[in-house]
This record gives C-alpha cells, structure tokens and sequence, in this order.
C-alpha cells in the first residue's frame, strides 16, 4: 500500500454526522425554563468533529495499524519489561462484575472485588518479604512519591527533619524528580566503574539529614549489587531509610525478597512485572509495600479483612500520610495484576525470574562480539551494550531506528550510561524470536560496515522518516486548529 | 509453565551458549544469606479455566451497575459506552504499545493524543491540554503547584464544594510543599464568594473551584473568575467534560487551568479506576504544564508527523529541577476518550448532555414533591442534586437497594455533619421509568 499521509479526525467527517444512536429523551426539557441561568448556558454545541461510525472505525483501525505493540513485535526496552499481555487477563478485567462497579456502592454489595484487593495486598506484601502493600498509587513515579512521604511521616514521627534524599547517578529519572515532589533535595552517589554502588561515596553523603537512600537492585546496568546488606547497614546506621525502586523486580521474583535484604518501602510497577498492559503510555500501578514500622503511615483507605471474614475499607490510621488519588485505586489495572499472580503461583513467579535472567545472558553471550557490554557477566534480565563504530558516523540511536525496519522495538538508549542500549527481553520471548534478534543485530552491524548511509538515515519502512523533534519543541503545536 | 516459551532442549542450549550450567549459577551475584529458600506463601498457578472460575466466583459476590440500577455519581458516572469505544479502544496494537518514544514506531498513537488533546480543547474552551494524567485528585494537585511555579506565591484558596477526594489528595501534596491551604466555606451549595473575595490576597496563588461541584451546583464563574484575577492569582477549575455538551465551558469564562475526572467519557466504572485526569490551561502555560504533552512536526522529507513534545519539561531531562514526576499519561484512558469524543460528536455529546440536565431535574423535582424530602441547594444544578431528608438516609437508600435500586450516595460519608443528607446523579442511561420507580421507593419508607 501506498504511504500517505493519514488525515486528521478534524479533516474527515461531515456537519451532521454523529456515529452513535442515542435514546430519545423521555422527560421534559430545561431549557426554557429558566432553571439554569442564560449566562451559564452554552452559546452553541462544543465544535468537536462529526464522522460516522464506518468512517470512525477505520481512522482508528488506520491509527492502531500505524503502532507498533508487544502484540505484534519483540520489545526488548530495557527497564520497561515489555512481557507479554495475557488475554484472559483483559477477559477477567471486563467481566461485568468487576468493570461495572461504582466506587461508592455498600461494601455488601462488592465483596468480591474487595478480597480480590485484600488477597492481591498480601500477595504483593509476600513476595516483597515486607508487611504490607498499599493498591493506591496510579503508577511507578506515583508510588515513589507516596514512598517517599511514607518514609519523611516516619521520620516526623520521630521528631526529625531529614530534607535529603540519596540515589545513585543511574537511578531512573524518576527518582530525583519524586524527591523534589516531596520537597526533599536529591543528592547523587557515585557508581564504581563496575557498576555498583560505591560505598565510599555512600558512607561520605549518608548522614542525620538523609531521609533515604532509593536503589534499584538489580541495578540499571542490569547487575545485582551484591554489596547490598552493606549499604543496608550503611543506611541503617545513620537512622535513614532503604528505598527500592522495584523496576526490575521480574529478576528476582521468588529467588530473594527485597524485605530479606534490607529494603524498608519499595514500588512496584504492575505493568512492568505483572503484565498489566501498557497501554501507549499508561495505566498502570504502583503498589507500596512498607516494613512494620511504615505501617502507620501508609494512604487510606486500606482494604482489609473484618474479624467476621467479610472485607471493607478502613481509615483508622491516625499518622496515615492521607490520600495520593481519588477513589481508591487502578482497579481494572489491579484485578490484571491479580489474574497473572493467581495463573503463574508461587513457582510460576519463580519461573518468571528464572526465564527472563537466561534470555538476558543468553543475548549477552550471543552479541557481545559484535556489541560490547561494558560489565562482566552473569546478567540480571537485561544488560548494556555500548555499541563501537569507529568513524562511521553511526550512534545508538542510528542502530535503534534501524531495528524498527526490521520490525523491532529499539531498546533503551543513552540510560543509563552514555550511547548505550539497554537490552531486556523479558521470559515470554521464545528462543527464535532472540535468535532473530541476533541474526538481524548482526545484520545491522554489517550493513554499518556495508553500507553505513542506510543505518544513519532508518526507518526506511515507516510511515514517517525521523520527525524534527527540535521543531516540536522549539514550536510547540499541540492542538489542531480550524484555518 | 504460564506464558513462558522455552522448551526444556533449549534451555540447555541457551545455558550452553552462555558457558554456565544451570540458571541457578546466573543468580550467584545474589550472596546466598540474601536468597529466598523455599517456597512463596502464594498459591499454586490456576489453569485458564480455574482462573476464570475463580475470577467468576469473586463477580457473584459483586452486585454491578447492569444488575442494579445507579443514581450513584460524586465523581464517578454511569453513562452509556457505544460499542465502539470497547471495539476500537480495545485494539491490541493500542492496548500492548509502550510510551511513544520511538516516534516512527507510534504515529497511530501520537496522532490519537494529538487529537485527544485537540478535543479536550474544544469541550473546555481552553487553548492547550496535556495527554492526560491519573485521575482529577492528582491532576488538581499538579495544577497547583503548576499555578504555585507561575505565581510564585504560596497559598491556594479552596471551595468546600470541591470533591471531598481531590481535596484530600491537594492535602496529601501540598503536606510536603512549602504551601498554604484555605478553605472557603459553601454553605448554599455553591461557594459564598463573599467568603472567597475575604480570602484572596496578595499571596494567593490560585483558587481551586469545581463546577458542577460536589452538590452538582454550577458554579459562577462568570463572578468569580473575574476577582480572583484582580488580585493576580489563577483560577483552577475542576470540571465534568459531560457538562461542556451544554453548559459554557470553564474557558468562556477565562479560566486559567482546566483540570476534570474524564471518566464519563467512556470509560467504565471499575470501581474507581483506572479513570482519566484532564489538564487544559492557556497557551502562555503551555511551558509550565506537567505530563505528556504530543506536538505536530514534519519528517526530513516535510511530511507531517507526530512526536513527544517539550519533553525538556519532563523529570528526565530536568532531574532534580523537576515539579512534577510524572512520566505516563492514562494512554489507554485517553484512547477510550478520544474515541468516545469522536463517536459523539458535536451532536450526541449535546444530546447526552441535555438528557443529563433533563432527567436530573425531573428526578429532582419528583423527589421534591414527597413528604420528607427536599433539596437541599437551591442554586442550578447539572446532572447531580443533594436532597435532605427527615425519613432517615439509610432507610430510604436501604428501600432504594431492596428494588435493586442505587438510590445514592449518602453525604455523611464526606462529613459526619451531613447526616439527612444524600446526592443523586442521574445521567442520559436512566429512564423515566427508572426514576419513576426511584421516586416510589423513596416514598415507601
């Protein structure tokens, strides 16, 4: 098929045109009456765009072709843990019973959807190997934030004021940014050349004043820091709190429990581990699982279960930090998570682990000679590869964009080390599709020894070439407007 | 084992490749006083058929929204969903696609928020809107302390009218922020604005309002805003997209910064989320909006395309600089959105809009009509009334839920002092005849 530009919503459609067949009104108008002031009434009907129902569902059938997805292609987007989207996980979420219940019904009449949420805390409390989980943040950055004011209401408590916030200079992005949500500053710890945390740099900065120290573990670079238990201690001793950002939990689900080396309060991302879609961009989930002494502090309500076995909400949490959203949660997003937990067990989860560090280390082994990896192995379940041109003009981000003619998903770039690709797989790929991976890799580094322009100026097969993002920015047009 | 794909020869062969033995060797990083030994307190895994057996017997014990009959609202609306919505939002290449950074790779996407946030524009009067954030709590926190960044004052000004939850989370927010907050109060149902002119100040630096409030009040901006900018502060609204069908939109009244729950904008109940956080501010705020926000460009070869746009603003550029962490929007949310907007229309999204305002006033004037119950407010309402009532709210809701009826959410729940108190919520989906049988079962006790 030809490529052309696809038009807008706004550039289809005719006046009078709706897509949807409504009910006529059974009941007498208000307008007219008077019951609503003039002043407050719309002069005319919002302009939004009027396209009937075939024409609609083909503009988004075209939009939906123009994606790529797990669905359709391999993402090995390193720390974003693009595993496969169960079906039955999307059958699950619409059914009636939990997709059509409103947040303000009697607990009698919603008892379900309530032990699904009491069992899936515990369950998330289980596998961090700490004391209870909160369902309430929206997303990873969300929990972080919620956290993180978990751990500075603890410190109140105790009469101390601890305005900073540690982290390593690979810490996601994400890390600084929800410290300075909380009003705490972020202060940088150095990693070693090997990639691990460097314990000096740690023992220097960590004081009275730290709130925290937030690691990721395994860490960026895809390597498990086995100095762990020390910087535990190391954190511990100046009264601080150990803080994980549970990014790359999908490494050690079953094989050890952040509670077991010393972590305090961690995140999840459900959408990361547990296979919740990702949606082009969200929802997600950020589940916050504290040790004993952060209980008091997690947000209500918390669902619990009552000593006559029924479940409910409660808010009798007097130093609770409060509310981090509206209602009580991503619920659809929840029950999903719920759905993978009960499907996989206990050794599924393992499983999980177990296949997603093979794949990672078996990629490792099979493109290091062509892809260096700056650290030695074994790997968690993705690794860094920093690819080597020489002069020919070639970047990371070239071979990224080249990867997507050849219908795969680049991984992450330039994060966390300069120029690098982070590369995880995930367990759910099979081994064709990674040795495909290789074989096409390969392929792209000896077309930049072949024939470098064809790297520098990919994709070649996609409905754009490279966008000017310069311009987008520089320029910003957000919104269509009517010329 | 579940949804992985390695036959047992090839996980030999891949520990060949890698030059280990067994993948427990991969973990030997992890010191072994660290290791988990044993076995997960976690059930063992559940065939497809027993998950959905166990996923059906949690359902029985849930009473839904199609078995009962909802005037529940307070932020949370039973309207129709056309087919569509599910069908199109539904597409997996939707539903499975990362955050569109590669842009070449996500066009479908990146146009779909481009025209999402076009839309959101075009239903609020504003100039610019994000992708979407979590839900209205946050996006109204996110909008103060956007306002707190252009202002550069620290105290945020609150109507009692606003949704007790967005309260409560712009509490949560502000705890750890060098930030002030005043609550005015409203007590008619709609904010005393002589309250809030006493209030404004120098140092305000937004007045946060939601219109319809939590009453279902309308409130009027068309006084409001106008004072508060004459002390140099922004005006917040919160508002219900739904509402814009027929009621002037926030931006006709020179609002500075749109926030809304865009739940009702096809996306179901479940229960409380996940729903959609809406943000629309002017275009001098472009700048200074948190989230993502998807721009119009060209490609090397002049064609138009899209991408992530401003993305200077976002955490990780900016780091420790940042004023917001947030790096997601509600993408599939914002799909469900778009494609209910566009299914609407200018006509259907009038037409829900109307029927909204119809029907709830019917209801309200039916209800009023009984012995024992009366409203509350008598400022104009949308699709939502407060009723008090000298029956007792438990009986009368308890009578409701007898004929499989959610007459309401009682307003103690928000505040103990609202005791005789109840909202109805009645949308386009209620029938006369539902709220017919509403009204009977309200007059039974």
């Amino acid at each position: 098929m030809l490529q052309e530009d696809h038009p807008l919503l706004f550039e289809i459609g005719s006046e009078g045109l709706c897509a949807v067949s409504l009910s006529e009104s059974d009941v007498p108008a208000v307008k007219g009456t008077g019951a609503i002031p003039s002043e407050l009434l719309a002069d005319e009907p919002p302009p939004l765009p009027e396209v009937g129902e075939l024409d609609l569902v083909r503009h988004y059938k075209r939009l939906a072709q123009r994606c790529f997805s797990i669905d359709a292609n391999f993402y090995p987007l390193g720390s974003c843990t693009m595993k496969y989207n169960p079906r039955v996980n999307e059958r699950v979420a619409a059914m009636p019973g939990f997709a059509n219940l409103h947040p303000y019904q009697g607990e009698e009449d919603v008892q379900g959807i309530l032990e699904l949420l009491y069992r899936l805390r515990c369950d998330l409390a289980e596998i961090a190997g700490l004391a209870e989980t909160t369902l309430q943040p929206a997303a990873g950055a969300h929990g972080e934030m919620t956290g993180l004011m978990v751990i500075n209401a603890y410190h109140a408590s105790r009469g101390e004021h601890r305005p900073k916030v540690l982290a390593p200079d690979t810490a996601h992005g994400t890390n600084p940014a929800s410290c300075a949500i909380c009003g705490r500053e972020s202060i940088s710890i150095r990693s070693k050349s090997d990639g691990r945390v460097d314990l000096d740099d740690l023992r220097v900065k960590v004081d009275e004043e730290t709130a925290a120290f937030m690691i990721t573990n395994p860490n960026t670079v895809g390597v498990f820091d086995e100095q762990i238990a020390d910087i535990a201690e190391i954190v511990h001793a100046r009264g601080a709190q150990l803080y994980l950002d549970g990014a790359n939990m999908n490494a050690i689900l079953g094989v050890t429990r952040p509670g077991d080396f010393g972590v305090d309060c961690m995140h999840f991302n459900t959408h990361k581990t547990f296979s919740t879609p990702h949606g082009g961009g969200g929802p997600g989930a950020g589940p916050v699982a504290v040790a004993e002494h952060l209980r008091e502090f997690l947000p209500v309500p918390q669902v619990i279960r009552r000593d006559d076995g029924s479940f409910g909400w409660s808010s009798d949490r007097p130093g609770s930090i409060g509310k981090v959203r509206s209602f009580y949660g991503q619920i659809g997003v929840l029950v999903r998570a719920y759905a993978y937990i009960r499907a996989l067990g206990c050794d599924g989860l393992r499983d999980v682990a177990d296949k997603a560090v093979l794949a990672a280390n078996y990629l490792a082994a099979r493109l290091k000679d062509r892809y260096p990896v700056p650290f030695p192995p074994p790997y968690a379940h993705e690794f860094v590869t920093v690819p080597e041109f020489g002069d020919s003009g070639v970047s990371d981000v070239d071979i990224a964009k080249r990867l997507i003619d050849y219908g795969i998903h680049p991984p992450t770039m330039s994060f966390p080390i300069h120029h690098c690709l982070m590369i995880e797989p995930t367990e759910t790929e099979s081994l064709a599709t990674l040795d495909r991976f290789v074989r096409v890799m390969i392929e792209i580094a000896d077309e930049v020894e072949r024939d470098p322009e064809v790297v520098r100026t990919a994709p070649h097969t996609t409905p754009v070439k490279r966008l000017d993002e310069v311009l987008a920015s520089r320029k910003p047009d957000v919104r269509w407007k009517k010329t | 084992m579940r949804y992985t794909q390695f036959a047992d020869d090839e996980v030999a062969r891949a520990l060949g490749t890698i030059g280990v033995d067994s993948i427990e060797s991969l973990f030997s990083l992890i010191p072994e006083a660290l290791r988990f030994r044993g076995s997960l307190n976690i059930p063992s895994g559940l065939s497809e058929p027993e998950l959905l057996e166990d996923a059906t017997t949690l359902t029985a014990r849930n009473r839904d929204c199609d078995q009962l009959v909802c005037f529940l609202g307070a932020g949370a609306y039973d309207h129709f969903i056309p087919t569509v919505v599910d069908a199109l939002s539904g597409q997996t290449e939707f539903l499975t696609a990362y955050t569109p950074y590669q842009a070449e790779a996500s066009q479908g996407i990146l146009q779909l928020f481009y025209e999402f946030q076009t839309m959101i524009c075009m239903l609020t009067g504003m100039d610019v809107a994000n992708a979407s954030l979590y839900e209205v709590g946050s996006a109204a926190a996110e909008a103060v302390l956007m306002a707190k960044g252009i202002t550069r004052r620290r105290e945020v000004i609150v109507a009692e009218s606003v949704h007790p939850d967005t309260r409560r989370v712009l509490d949560t927010y502000l705890h750890s922020q060098d930030m002030e907050i005043l609550a005015v109060p409203a007590p008619d149902g709609v904010v005393d604005e002589r309250a809030l002119s006493g209030a404004l100040g120098d140092s305000t630096a937004a007045v946060l309002l939601q219109t319809p409030n939590l009453f279902g009040c309308i409130e009027r901006l068309d006084r409001i805003v106008p004072v508060v900018h004459d002390c140099g502060a922004l005006a917040v609204v919160s508002t219900d997209p739904i509402a814009c069908g027929v009621l002037k939109p926030p931006g006709a009244f020179d609002v500075d910064i749109v926030v809304g729950e865009g739940q009702a904008l096809g996306i179901p109940l479940q229960y409380g989320g996940p729903y959609l956080g809406l943000l629309a501010g002017r275009e001098k705020f472009l700048r200074k909006m948190p989230g993502r926000v998807v721009g119009s460009t060209k490609d090397t070869e002049g064609r138009r395309g899209f991408c992530l746009a401003l993305q200077t603003r976002e955490q990780h550029i900016k780091r420790e600089r940042a004023t917001s962490n947030i790096c997601t929007n509600q993408g599939l949310m914002a799909v469900r959105a778009a494609v209910y907007m566009a299914a609407m229309g200018r006509r259907g999204i009038t037409e829900v809009a109307t029927q909204c305002l119809d029907k709830a006033h019917y209801a309200a004037a039916r209800i009023a009509e009984l012995d024992g119950y009366e409203l509350c407010f008598s400022a104009p309402f949308f699709k939502e009334f407060a009723v008090r009532t000298s029956r007792g709210v438990g009986a009368a809701l308890a009578a409701c839920r007898d004929r499989g009826i959610l007459g309401g959410v009682p307003l103690a729940r928000f505040d103990e002092r609202w005791s005789d108190r109840f909202l109805v919520a009645v949308t386009e989906r209620r029938s006369k005849v539902q709220i017919d049988n509403l009204v009977a079962a309200l007059d039974s006790v």
